[in-house]
């Protein structure tokens, strides 16, 4: 099964990456949530991408580790930067999702107690990663685990969301 | 607005990040749910919530929050005060309800940007 928003025409694959790293995120626990993210944030910050673009895929990784950290075995958050965009994909071995559509619904969750009082489980996640990406897209396959890809475009001239 | 000045006036207690108590606050925004703070809550914001866990200090330090607000008596978990301490995100904590602590800081913060609040 697949969502998707944006056309990938816009993300052009001959593309020289700048950058490229994979960073590991742990499934099961949020020990380290929130790490991978801090990385980029700083990664991207020493590249002097804007402040937007910088915030918005911070909070891509931020959503996705923390998707990884609730509901699959474990999983690696992959980086790429051109000059023109930064790619964040998130791979995850795990349950997969049964419905996407469902799980793109704001408010839906599958999220046990738990994981709510800690404030997460919302409904939330999928939605944000989808609102801050310019082409945002969503596979999974049961019993396997989750790919998501979301592509900020770095715009000089245009700043802002 | 700074920090200092939320913190002396409210009576807070600063658990962690002392050093950036002489930080300017933009504005605020209060919340448990952690996507909604990371979607909607702005840079130089002093984030309220009744969250102790550690998360919360990944979510302050990638939204650039001028520092986090435990409302009710709430304390931070022991891993959530490292974390703050080795990051410098700057934690207050108050016996204080929530719409208490939010009408206060709202009022400073609001009568320092003008005359009128609700504008």
């Amino acid at each position: 099964m697949a969502a998707w928003k944006g056309s990938t025409t816009n993300v052009l694959s001959h593309e020289t990456a700048i950058y490229e790293n994979s960073f590991p995120v742990e499934g099961g626990t949020y020990e380290n949530a929130g790490h991978v993210s801090s990385q980029i944030k700083a990664l991207l910050k020493r590249m002097k991408i804007s402040k937007e673009v910088v915030r918005r895929a911070a909070l891509v990784t931020y959503e996705s580790e923390i998707n990884i950290c609730s509901y699959a075995r474990s999983g690696k958050i992959v980086l790429r930067v051109t000059p023109e965009h930064v790619t964040i994909e998130a791979i995850d071995e795990g349950q997969g999702i049964v419905d996407i559509e469902l799980a793109m619904q704001e408010g839906y969750s599958t999220a046990t107690d738990r994981i709510r009082e800690m404030g997460f489980g919302a409904g939330m996640g999928l939605c944000n990663i989808k609102n801050f990406s310019d082409f945002f897209r969503i596979t999974s396959e049961i019993g396997k685990g989750t790919h998501l890809k979301m592509v900020i475009r770095i715009d000089k001239d245009f700043d802002g969301i | 607005m700074y920090l200092k000045d939320i913190v002396l006036e409210l009576n807070l207690k600063v658990v962690s990040g002392e050093e950036r108590l002489t930080d300017e606050v933009l504005g605020g925004y209060v919340g448990d749910l952690l996507s909604d703070v990371m979607a909607n809550s702005k840079e130089g914001d002093l984030w309220i919530t009744r969250q102790i866990h550690q998360n919360i200090v990944a979510v302050a330090s990638l939204k650039d929050h001028a520092g986090i607000i435990l409302i009710q008596g709430c304390k931070p978990a022991a891993d959530t005060l490292d974390k703050a301490r080795k990051e410098g995100v700057p934690i207050m904590v108050t016996e204080m309800p929530g719409f208490e602590v939010i009408g206060r800081v709202y009022n400073m913060i609001a009568t320092k940007k003008g005359p009128d609040p609700s504008t």
